[in-house]
């Protein structure tokens, strides 16, 4: 009798300790959030405010340099959008293609070579994928430029669409396949069964029925290009003008983030701390295409 | 003399090295109700995947001996396997609708078949429905998912979408386990008056429902058919021990 309850007060004591070392870490990881906002919103805040909300959401032309200098993040905005519009429209299909492929068509033996790869696919530093971009993407894209419009030098839009297309897959393929995979087999043999082709079964049943987990796949892919930073630096060519489609992306764009990367080294003051603004406008991006991953989520479990 | 649908001949069934039907024989007539009886993991449902050839996506499954579907051999290599499924239709123990709409599981179908026009299709969902008897239940809600019906109606639902693809033989695997009776009655009635057009064969762990709806049963025991009859005569008067102890409850 008294062992057992010894042992429940050693039991006791290790619940309560590890329940401690779980809020620790919990509230360890909210700081670290409350943090990066204050900093964010105190560094840039007082800069959007000088500036003025309209001028800088809105502006034209970012020109930190000049006299007077002019903070205005639309073409930042609209080379993000471009962007990542780009790599979505890339990635998503082949991402999801490759995952019905992996679910449901691929022998297994081809499926425990395939799956590695693509896992280290998502490991690879963006660098790397940027010198990649640089020596593979950009001299491609230059020719196709040249013979569509007048000149271009390669490093566009276009460029950092496709490498980012190529970035995003990893991610888009792991959550889709294993959003198909949850997908019971029910429905799979229940089309079958109907006569339906297993090509047939697979794309009219159980893809739509993973369609909020395939949605989320893209909102996390969209959720990395838009904020990949050194991979889009190395090819986007980062002029700061707002692209014209079409032949604007087969010009050079600056994404958010990297005007911030570009000129953080050498920027001081209002400059510094419209870079920080920046920032801020990239995290609404972020927070917002969250809230959008959490929903579908969330829906997807209903 | 009733034609005959189905006929087995010496059916082996192997998951990879572990034998799940053996040696069985079978004879299955047309406008007849079919049941399988039997304890759980005998073979019950392996067997009806054998007859619409669902056991091909089941990795490691193999068959020897022969099923004769109108006197022609359904495993033979010239075979169209999504044309024998539409023949031969599938409602599975738990109810399976499509998470899309009630007007959309039943199309599906058809327009995998290629039905295309929307005037026929609305008029073989209607009908499908009617037939499934639940047209009443979903009539003003078509284009509401499926997922939102009861259980007995989402199993009327899979029926009516079996129904749809106009089959001539329908394989149900315990269509009722998961209903209340109220459904299962339903169902049952159901099932006598899709009879008159259609062979059915069901499994089920119901005797009572058994003895009820079908004409003939199989008593399934270890991959083995051990009696097969007129269901009267093998309720009544059955031939061996262990058919009489399983119909009787002392089994085990
Ligand atoms: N995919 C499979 N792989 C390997 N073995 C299987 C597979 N499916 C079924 N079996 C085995 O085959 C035997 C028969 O299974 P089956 O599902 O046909 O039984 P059942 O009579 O339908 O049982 P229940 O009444 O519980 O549904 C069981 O021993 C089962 O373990
Ligand atoms: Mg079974």
């Amino acid at each position: 009798m008294r062992n057992v309850k010894d042992r429940l007060r050693a039991w006791d004591f290790k619940e309560i300790l590890a329940v401690w070392v779980f809020r620790i870490c919990a509230c360890g990881s909210i700081a670290a959030i409350a943090l990066i906002c204050l900093f964010l919103f105190l560094g840039g805040g007082p800069a959007i405010i000088e500036i003025g909300l309209t001028n800088f959401l809105f502006g034209r032309s970012w020109a930190p340099l000049n006299i007077p200098a002019e903070f205005g993040v639309l073409p930042m905005i609209a080379g993000s959008v471009y962007i990542t519009v780009g790599a979505v429209i890339i990635g998503v299909p082949i991402g999801i293609f490759t995952a019905v492929f992996l679910a449901f068509m691929c022998p297994k033996k081809l499926h425990k070579l395939l799956k590695p790869i693509i896992n280290l696919l998502a490991g690879i530093p963006s660098v790397v994928y940027g010198f990649f971009g640089m020596r593979a993407i950009v001299p491609v894209i230059r020719n196709i430029s040249l013979a569509l419009t007048d000149g271009g030098s390669g490093a566009s839009i276009l460029s950092a669409s496709v490498l980012l297309g190529i970035m995003i897959l990893p991610t888009i393929i792991a959550i889709s396949e294993s959003s198909i995979r949850a997908i019971s087999k029910e429905y799979y043999e229940g089309a079958l069964a109907l006569g339906a082709s297993h090509v047939r079964s697979v794309f009219f049943v159980v893809v739509p029925a993973a369609k909020s987990g395939i949605l989320a796949s893209v909102v996390l892919g969209i959720g990395r290009a838009v904020g990949e930073t050194m991979a889009v630096v190395m090819v986007a060519g980062n002029q700061a003008m707002i692209p014209i489609f079409p032949e604007g992306i087969f010009r050079g764009g600056r994404s958010l983030t990297a005007n911030i990367v570009l000129e953080m080294a050498y920027a001081t003051d209002l400059h510094r701390d419209a870079l920080i603004a920046t920032a801020i406008v990239l995290f609404c991006f972020i927070f917002l295409i969250n809230i959008i991953f959490t929903f579908l989520v969330r829906k997807d479990k209903n | 003399m009733l034609k005959c649908k189905f006929d087995v001949k010496g059916l082996d069934l192997y998951y990879s090295d572990f034998q799940a039907l053996k040696k069985v024989d079978l004879e299955m007539s047309e406008n007849e109700i079919m049941a399988f009886i039997g304890p759980s993991g005998c073979g019950k449902s392996t067997f009806l995947r054998t007859l619409n050839r669902m056991n091909d996506i089941v990795e490691g499954c193999r068959i020897e001996g022969k099923i004769l579907l109108d006197g022609k051999d359904i495993y033979a290599k010239n075979v169209d396997v999504n044309q024998l499924r539409k023949r031969v239709g599938m409602v599975f123990q738990k109810p399976n609708p499509f998470p899309q709409s009630v007007y959309d599981n039943i199309a599906y179908g058809p327009i995998t078949h290629g039905i295309r026009k929307k005037t026929d299709l609305d008029e073989i969902v209607e009908k499908a429905l009617k037939d499934a008897a639940i047209w009443e239940e979903v009539k003003d809600r078509l284009r509401k998912s499926a997922l939102g019906l009861s259980g007995g109606q989402q199993q009327r639902l899979c029926i009516a979408r079996a129904l749809a693809v106009e089959p001539e033989i329908l394989l149900m695997d315990e269509p009722t386990s998961a209903l209340d009776p109220v459904s299962t009655g339903t169902i049952e009635d159901l099932m006598v008056e899709l009879r008159e057009k259609y062979t059915i064969i069901i499994v089920t762990h119901n005797m009572q429902q058994a003895t009820r709806i079908s004409d003939k049963t199989a008593f399934f025991l270890m991959g083995e058919v051990i009696e097969y009859g007129k269901t009267i005569d093998i309720f009544s008067n059955p031939k061996h021990k262990r058919t009489e102890n399983y119909i009787t409850g002392r089994f085990g």
